[in-house]
């Protein structure tokens, strides 16, 4: 069990040395990550929010299958957004695949349904409860979903967190429309996965700890800032 | 401004799947002091304010008013749905839904929020208050609305003897300044101090409209006295 002792080691070695190549990875990862969740969060968020005020035909089954989504595995979406992507696909002229862009394009279509899936049963739960209160005041549908996205902020941050957890987390999907290529698409589960097919254990659970760390540090801040405004606003 | 009353409700009845709710609802609701809706639980008290009010549409009848009454009505429901903002924003809310600019609503929230005597609490969050003041803060976000007619639901069922009284006090300076009030309570007490006259409801029917007085000393079917009989006068 030395490894873990020296993988420590060598985690803290590579974070207080500042080594410029793991600065890279780690601002990569971190930047792809956070561009998809943001775009995740744009499109689903609102997609959350529509399935929990309206009631529509079909509604019931998109909801089973947004749920079901919740759980697509990264390699798929990795493929899928691939052949999209790939110069004979339908996106092919875009020249994205094997850039950062192709990335962020991949990881937004794997969290965007969990935001969605997990936004819409918390702003549902929020309307059973404000509904009638938001009518009576003459509130359209609209403004009520935009009163109420903004009345569960809290919660939302929480399902956010969820989705740039799962983001930064994979690695199926990153590693096939990004390729791997040092110094361009190499995140930091790129880079884990690349030194433990090299061998190098020691430096992949090294930046294990790291993705940890960078990790931890994001869910502390967002969660710091939760418990922050529940205290104020109840 | 023109009445938007009476309020004429014609053999109205509400039937969700084969649940008779609302049997017979035949009512006029005129302008001046304020109706008690009395009836045991179940009766459809809660049910006639939300048809009133149009949180409901009826299976069958008609419900007319005077005039359009789009936003001049308001209701105050039972229990309480405050959002996540100061007890300020939620009473403006009602206002700023209207597109009232900023600064006018918050001079008329800021109005409502002192004449129930809340002024001193106006930035505190809405949803740590107690729950009399949620009460008084959903009394003046009906308020800051001006409406010509405020339906009330149980406002006082889980309010101590003081907030109770501190809530009907503000009734009656509503009604004294012109606003229709069409309250239900189970407390007759209340019923005798704040009403003009008494809706009595049994079994999903209007089965008894008379002045407060008459009501009370000589309920003109069995199954009102029984009611009264049933209660204890506090």
């Amino acid at each position: 069990m030395a490894i873990f002792g020296d993988a420590f080691a060598t985690a803290l070695a590579l974070l207080i040395g500042g080594d410029p190549q793991l600065f890279g990875i780690v601002s990569l990862s971190l930047q792809v990550s956070l561009a998809a969740t943001l775009i995740a969060a744009t499109i689903g968020l609102p997609i959350g929010a529509a399935l929990a005020l309206a009631r529509f035909p079909g509604r019931q089954p998109i909801v089973v299958i947004l749920n079901a989504l919740m759980g697509l595995p990264p390699v798929v979406v990795g493929l899928v957004v691939y052949l999209l992507l790939s110069r004979a696909g339908p996106l092919g002229s875009l020249g994205l695949l094997f850039t950062p862009g192709a990335m962020i394009v991949a990881q937004t279509v794997l969290i965007a349904p969990i935001l969605a899936a997990l936004a819409r049963q918390t702003l549902e739960d929020a309307w059973a409860e404000h509904c009638d209160q938001l009518r009576s005041l003459g509130a359209t549908l609209l403004q009520s979903a935009a009163t109420l996205l903004w009345d569960t902020r809290y919660a939302l941050v929480t399902v956010v967190l969820a989705g740039f957890g799962r983001a930064a987390a994979e690695v199926g999907a990153v590693i096939i429309v990004g390729g791997n290529i040092a110094g361009v698409t190499r995140t930091m589960t790129t880079a884990i996965a690349l030194e433990t097919s090299k061998g190098d254990l020691g430096l992949a659970l090294a930046l294990g700890i790291v993705l940890l760390a960078v990790v931890l540090a994001v869910n502390a801040a967002a969660s710091g800032l939760k418990n922050l405004s529940v205290r104020r606003y109840g | 401004m023109a009445s938007i009353l009476p309020l004429e409700l014609v053999h109205v009845r509400l039937a969700i799947g084969d649940t008779l709710i609302a049997d017979d609802f035949t009512l006029t609701l005129a302008a001046g002091a304020p109706t008690i809706v009395v009836g045991a639980n179940g009766a459809g008290k809660s049910t006639l304010l939300r048809l009133c009010h149009g949180l409901a549409a009826p299976s069958a009848g008609t419900i007319a008013w005077a005039r359009d009454p789009k936003g001049h009505q308001a209701m105050v429901f039972q229990r309480p749905s405050m959002l996540r903002r100061s007890a300020l924003a939620n009473v403006a809310y009602g206002l700023k839904l209207r597109g009232v600019p900023r600064g006018v609503r918050t001079e008329i929230a800021r109005d409502r929020l002192r004449r129930v005597g809340l002024e001193a609490i106006a930035e505190r969050p809405a949803r740590v208050l107690s729950g009399g003041e949620q009460a008084r803060v959903a009394l003046a976000r009906a308020w800051a609305l001006d409406p010509q007619i405020l339906f009330l639901d149980e406002p006082t069922a889980n309010l101590d003897p003081a907030a109770t009284r501190a809530l009907e006090d503000i009734l009656g300076d509503m009604a004294e300044e012109g606003t229709k009030i069409v309250m239900t309570t189970h407390n007759l007490g209340q019923a005798r101090r704040l009403g003009a006259d008494i809706v009595f409801l049994h079994r999903g029917r209007v089965i008894e409209h008379a002045p407060v007085e008459r009501f009370f000393k000589s309920p003109g079917t069995p199954e009102a006295a029984a009611y009264l009989a049933g209660e204890l006068p506090w």
